[in-house]
């Protein structure tokens, strides 16, 4: 009775927190490995619209970007309000996409080429008129393969 | 006092977790989880000369016209776009061979025009009931073929299915109005 009483008064047990680095840890290289580097600031707003029938873009290194929006707050006093497309960093015209694209099309392996896909990152609220500007400048760089970024949703019923 | 010397031997790690803690806080922070994700589109080539004036059978022809107060025009009908594949499904297959809807699920056009002025998220809408609705129908085909889905039969199987109803979207020049100022 004894024995029980002196190991409760002695010994407080406290729980342990020598696993916590490592759940840390793991957590760490979850997030070091499903981060992709934002290597470009986005000057447009863009929120895609959402879609059901979407495919997966697979090969990164395939794949560029195009995105159409209206500029940002930060952006407005110098670009103005009306939508714009922004290629890499910087504000363009849909003259500057043969280039963009070409520029894209070296750093892709000889033998890829045919597959390079451009990714259109487009806000919900822009008017088709300057996405038709722009998808008639990819056909005429002959860029055809093409990607309208959107959220998955539930296919429609019926 | 040997018990003493043992722990002050040890290294302290309490500290590693603070460490590995802003690291992970920094990973969260700068983590855009990638979503990279969409409509999958074919353009056609570019070309100077206006298209081939080929006679189609008006039968074939679906067209879906959008508007630049987002309003559709399907085939002469205002329509919803909740409506649009479920009718887009009827008029490919022509279960009943009404002499309006198409021959043949090989000689189905779908043909897309909108205005300038159109908002892009319902172009994209109708893109994706169309889309979709070929989906669907590849998904029933395949299911009455070989009584499988549509990804798990092989890929010459998949072809025959997708030669059989094979999606043609054919996309109008936009018209003028509704340009933003």
């Amino acid at each position: 009775m004894s024995k029980f009483k002196k190991k409760q008064g002695n010994v407080t047990p406290g729980i342990s927190t020598a696993s916590l680095p490592d759940i840390v840890f793991m957590l760490l290289f979850f997030f070091m490995v499903v981060t992709k580097m934002r290597d470009t600031e986005l000057m447009v707003k863009v929120i895609t619209p959402q879609a059901s029938e979407l495919t997966k873009l697979e090969k990164k290194t395939l794949v560029n970007f195009i995105f159409i929006g209206r500029p940002t707050e930060k952006f407005k006093a110098k670009a103005g309000t009306k939508p714009r497309i922004q290629l890499a960093d910087k504000f363009a015209t849909t003259d500057d996409i043969p280039l963009f694209l070409e520029k894209h099309k070296i750093s892709v392996p000889e033998s890829q080429r045919q597959s390079v896909i451009t990714s259109l990152k487009i806000d919900n609220d822009v008017t088709m008129g300057v996405v038709g500007d722009v998808k008639t400048a990819l056909r005429k760089a002959g860029q055809l393969k093409i990607n309208y970024s959107a959220k998955q949703r539930e296919r429609t019923k019926g | 006092m040997a018990k003493k010397n043992r722990m002050t031997n040890e290294i302290n790690a309490g500290s590693m977790a603070d460490i590995a803690f802003l690291l992970l806080i920094f990973f969260l922070v700068t983590t855009t989880i990638a979503e990279d994700k969409g409509v999958l589109v074919k353009l056609p080539p570019y070309s100077e000369e206006p298209p081939p004036d080929v006679r189609l059978n008006t039968r074939n022809i679906y067209s879906v016209m959008v508007n630049a107060q987002n309003q559709l025009l399907v085939r002469g009908e205002p329509m919803k776009i909740e409506d649009l594949k479920h009718n887009a499904k009827i008029f490919i297959l022509n279960p009943e061979k009404r002499a309006d809807m198409s021959d043949d699920p090989t000689k189905a056009i779908i043909s897309i025009k909108n205005d300038r002025g159109t908002k892009y998220k319902t172009y994209l809408e109708v893109y994706n009931e169309l889309k979709a609705a070929y989906n669907e129908l590849w998904e029933e085909a395949a299911m009455k073929k070989f009584g499988k889905n549509l990804d798990e039969l092989k890929n010459a199987q998949q072809k025959e299915i997708k030669d059989a109803i094979p999606l043609v979207i054919s996309e109008a020049e936009p018209t003028k109005f509704g340009e933003e100022k």
